[in-house]
């Protein structure tokens, strides 16, 4: 009976295992209802049980001294579009922010418009998915200062930003939950390290969104847009990289 | 039985069939194995997105880094600290399943998925913590509840002697194991081990992991100091993983070093055969 498993048949087992492991959850992973239902419950547990936890937390704030040396770019770090070329020629002086959608009265900001309300400024840590962080100041304006002037329809339940960067020519986009387009460190920065943004850090305004990754900082921002739903920008999953890769909409984790 | 003062007349003998395990030990015991398997080979391609670490709450590219696995000269290296060692093959370069030279830290074998790809990994090792986070946690209150961890984990005064610990140590090191009814009872080495394990490796894996979420950064500050920063976080989850690697082939070779059919055997029905006497 003890025969069963001997030493030899238990290293042997363990040996196979691990290659059996690997093949089997590359082709669990490859099935669409899987990725969907098991490896998409991880990002809704967690997005639920952040909102219910800490939906209004607030990001640590540094001081000065425990800034990074160097803040590296990621991303794209010039945009290829004809329109945000000419921008950047002209410095960005007769760009305009488009806000509309889902909102009562539309409007259009210049650079001088958003630089000229209140602002804040914060010193906090960028997360890369990939793993790395830097820690870096930014300066802008309150994105609930602009939604609180278009005023929301009811409707709405998502903003999103159009940038006029692209990969392999699909433009980027990301979008967001009320509950972040309302957090009060939630800004469209155009200053970062007491300078003027710059064009590879994402000039002439990007999103700090400060409770998720790097991904959702989306630069180059061209137009914003209140949304019912997001299935039906893009490919439907709400931003450039959940639709191309497959990561998390929810990028708080 | 348990506290019957008669027991000890009926102490189980040599050969005897005995029950074992809880099921609530061989129900978490399992679920583990899959679980933390799936978690150790997802963490690793994770950490092949940037097979870099540091201490701090910052740490980029252009930082220093305590670890790193990469490639030089087309040959792959681990560096820790000032010290690098050449792992060619291994990691950093290695060759792919159809002999292909790919400039990765952990090999495909020991990734899931075995391809790059953060994104899914990322998506096996979020969901998979949540398993095993819950896992622990219902199976830490009901053996704190059902006495498992007093009665069975809890040293004794006469086993904390150093005499004691070093006999124990002699005898392990030369394989030489419990027999009859001691083997029923889990030795100091295995209690230390367990209590390490459960009550420090695996919180601490918990609490580093949590430290990598901005928002749970955001919501329990706390984590930050803790650990003195996210990067520093990064760093010990990755450490910490290691030593429960560790432990993982200790407990294997335990197994396959103590009839591993009867040891299998007891954490799936949960029948134990006594080990009989030395002859």
């Amino acid at each position: 009976m003890s025969r069963l498993i001997t030493r030899r048949r238990m290293l042997t087992g363990i040996g196979l295992a691990a290659p059996a492991v690997v093949i089997g959850c590359d082709r669990l992973g490859s099935s669409p209802s899987f990725r969907d239902i098991v490896l998409s419950s991880g990002e809704w547990l967690s997005s639920r049980v952040h909102r219910l936890i800490g939906s209004n937390a607030l990001a640590r704030e540094f001081d000065p001294d425990q800034m990074s040396p160097v803040f590296r770019t990621n991303g794209n770090t010039q945009p290829r579009s004809p329109v945000y070329r000419q921008h950047q020629v002209t410095r960005f002086v007769d760009w305009r922010l488009d806000v509309g959608g889902l909102v009562n009265t539309p409007r259009s900001y210049s650079l001088a418009d958003l630089r000229g309300k209140a602002s804040r400024t914060q010193i906090t840590r960028h997360d890369c998915v990939e793993g790395w962080s830097a820690i870096g100041k930014w300066t802008g304006v309150p994105l609930r200062t602009l939604l609180h002037e278009v005023q929301l329809k009811p409707a709405a339940r998502f903003i999103v930003f159009h940038c006029a960067d692209d990969f392999r020519g699909t433009a980027y986009y990301e979008s967001i939950d009320l509950i972040d387009a309302f957090h009060p460190q939630t800004i469209l920065a155009y200053g970062m390290n007491d300078g003027v943004l710059s064009v590879d850090h994402g000039a002439p305004v990007r999103l700090r969104v400060e409770r998720q990754l790097g991904y959702k900082q989306a630069k180059f921002i061209m137009g914003i847009e209140a949304v019912a739903s997001i299935a039906d920008i893009g490919r439907g999953r709400g931003g450039y990289w959940e639709d191309v890769g497959f990561y998390d909409w929810y990028a708080g984790i | 039985m348990p506290g019957d003062t008669t027991t000890r007349e009926s102490l189980p003998k040599a050969d005897d069939l005995v029950a074992r395990h809880r099921l609530s030990t061989r129900l978490w015991h399992w679920v583990n194995a899959g679980t933390v398997l799936i978690l150790l080979m997802s963490g690793l391609m994770i950490f092949n997105a940037h097979p870099r670490l540091y201490w701090g709450q910052f740490g980029a590219n252009r930082d220093h880094a305590w670890l790193q696995i990469g490639v030089n000269d087309d040959k792959g290296y681990l560096r820790i600290g000032s010290k690098q060692i050449s792992t060619d093959g291994v990691l950093g370069r290695w060759e792919d399943a159809d002999g292909r030279s790919r400039n990765r830290a952990f090999p495909s074998w020991s990734t899931i998925p075995s391809n790059y790809d953060l994104a899914l990994a990322r998506r096996w090792h979020l969901s998979f913590a949540w398993l095993f986070a819950i896992g622990i946690t219902g199976y830490s209150l009901w053996s704190l509840l059902n006495g498992h961890i007093w009665r069975d984990l809890r040293p004794r005064r006469s086993e904390l002697s150093p005499r004691h610990i070093w006999t124990e140590i002699r005898h392990h090191a030369r394989l030489n194991f419990p027999k009859g009814a001691a083997a029923l009872r889990y030795n100091i080495l295995q209690k230390a081990s367990y209590i390490v394990v459960i009550f420090g490796l695996i919180p601490l894996m918990i609490l580093s992991g949590l430290t990598m979420s901005p928002s749970m950064d955001a919501t329990w500050p706390w984590l930050l100091d803790v650990f003195g920063g996210r990067q520093s976080a990064r760093s010990v989850h990755f450490i910490v993983a290691a030593l429960l690697v560790g432990f993982f082939v200790v407990h294997i070779v335990m197994v396959v070093l103590t009839n591993p059919f009867n040891q299998i055997r007891a954490m799936i029905t949960g029948a134990f055969r006594v080990p009989k006497e030395k002859r």
